[in-house]
């Protein structure tokens, strides 16, 4: 009999432990925090908090403000000298290949500082002219209160930890927000054409 | 252990509680490493230490759904899996209800069933179960070892890799603990009529 026992009961915890790691991975889904978040933004996409940002010419704005248009949006800090230069440079080029809906104010790139305490205006303009920026259709931004930052990062879901040499490793990415202000695809820093073909599919809708 | 057997659930009660002290925590989870070797592997033996205050009346009624431990191992071994996915070690910090969890189900469900089952289990479950334990330890160190990604958003890639160095080296480590009790140990490994 507790042969019989063991294995009904064995069975019955292998389901209910099953089931459980199920929900802890979206369905076997996402293993990485980095890969739940994406999944999260995909299927249920995120209203941005009314945070104000500063930008690299000292103007106010937020994200409500920029409504109506795609935004793509990246997380730096200026001083990075590892992979966040690369993020620069891959804005500067989707600046050029995506000239005509940035023409027309279709769409926008915004790279937020999550550095604000360094990275004033001046740091902002710096890291653009550094990074080749054409000249159109690029905000670099820093939100102006550390709870506005702190906001920001939660609903874009960017972990930002000490790198022990005085900077920062991130979670690198290109979020993508639609014209309604609303958090709906994240696709990765060092392919910025998978965000590009995002924006141009939803500009063709 | 050196420490009297009365006072294990009072050692595991302590344990606990200190593991769970903030600077405690803090530092333990400041690396993948420690998190993953050190915190959680220490939750588990409080879980060992306690289970003796449950034991005389419940593991009786429980033993006979409980065979060879083997319902106690598949708990283990499910609740092991679930912290070692990446994710979990991530959402640990900054999840406190997964923190909770985390704190509540390794002693309770790895710590706990282990102490009650391992001693029901003959010498085939032990040993099926330990060389997935090894196997494991290799595949999760080798991963660590040669990913290019960050599996948690929360620490660095430098430490993933030494977390999966020192992984293998803990395989390697059983694998020769186990050889040494195979020959040495005085296991009845032979079968009885050689």
């Amino acid at each position: 009999m507790s042969v019989l026992r063991t294995l009904l009961a064995s069975l019955l915890i292998l389901a209910a432990g099953m089931a459980v790691l199920g929900t802890a991975t979206d369905g076997f889904r996402a293993f990485t925090s980095e890969t739940a978040r994406r999944i999260d933004v995909r299927e249920h996409p995120r209203a941005l908090p009314p945070v104000i940002l500063q930008t690299a010419d000292g103007q106010m704005a937020d994200f409500a403000s920029l409504r109506g248009r795609w935004v793509l949006v990246d997380f730096i800090y200026t001083r990075c000298m590892t992979y966040c230069s690369v993020q620069g440079s891959e804005f500067a080029r989707l600046q050029d290949r995506l000239a005509r809906p940035i023409a027309a104010g279709k769409v926008l790139l915004v790279s937020v500082s999550f550095d604000p305490k360094h990275d004033g205006p001046a740091q902002l303009a710096g890291y653009q002219h550094r990074s080749g920026d054409r000249g159109a259709g690029w905000l670099a931004v820093r939100p102006t209160d550390p709870s506005g930052l702190d906001a920001l990062m939660h609903v874009f879901g960017v972990t930002a930890i000490p790198d022990g040499l005085g900077g920062y490793v991130h979670n690198a990415a290109i979020a993508v927000v639609d014209p309604h202000g609303r958090l709906v695809a994240i696709t990765d820093w060092d392919a910025p054409r998978e965000a590009e073909r995002y924006v141009l599919h939803g500009l063709a809708q | 252990m050196i420490v009297p057997p009365r006072w294990h659930p009072w050692l595991g009660l302590a344990l606990w509680v200190v593991l769970a002290l903030p600077p405690v925590r803090h530092v333990l989870e400041a690396t993948m490493t420690l998190q993953m070797l050190v915190q959680i592997p220490l939750l588990a033996v409080a879980g060992r230490w306690l289970a003796p205050l449950l034991m005389r009346r419940v593991v009786d009624v429980l033993s006979g759904w409980n065979r060879s431990g083997i319902t106690g191992i598949v708990l283990v071994s499910l609740t092991g899996v679930l912290w070692m996915l990446p994710r979990m070690l991530d959402a640990a910090l900054e999840n406190p209800w997964v923190a909770l969890a985390k704190f509540a189900s390794v002693p309770l469900l790895i710590g706990v069933p282990l102490a009650i089952s391992w001693p029901q289990a003959g010498f085939v479950v032990r040993g099926v179960w330990l060389v997935e334990i090894v196997a494991m330890t290799f595949r999760l160190g080798w991963l660590y070892l040669v990913s290019p990604v960050r599996l948690c958003s929360n620490y660095l890639l430098s430490d993933q890799q030494q977390l999966g160095k020192i992984m293998l080296a803990v395989g390697v480590a059983i694998c020769l603990l186990l050889a040494w009790k195979l020959m040495w140990g005085g296991s009845q490994v032979e079968s009885p009529d050689r």
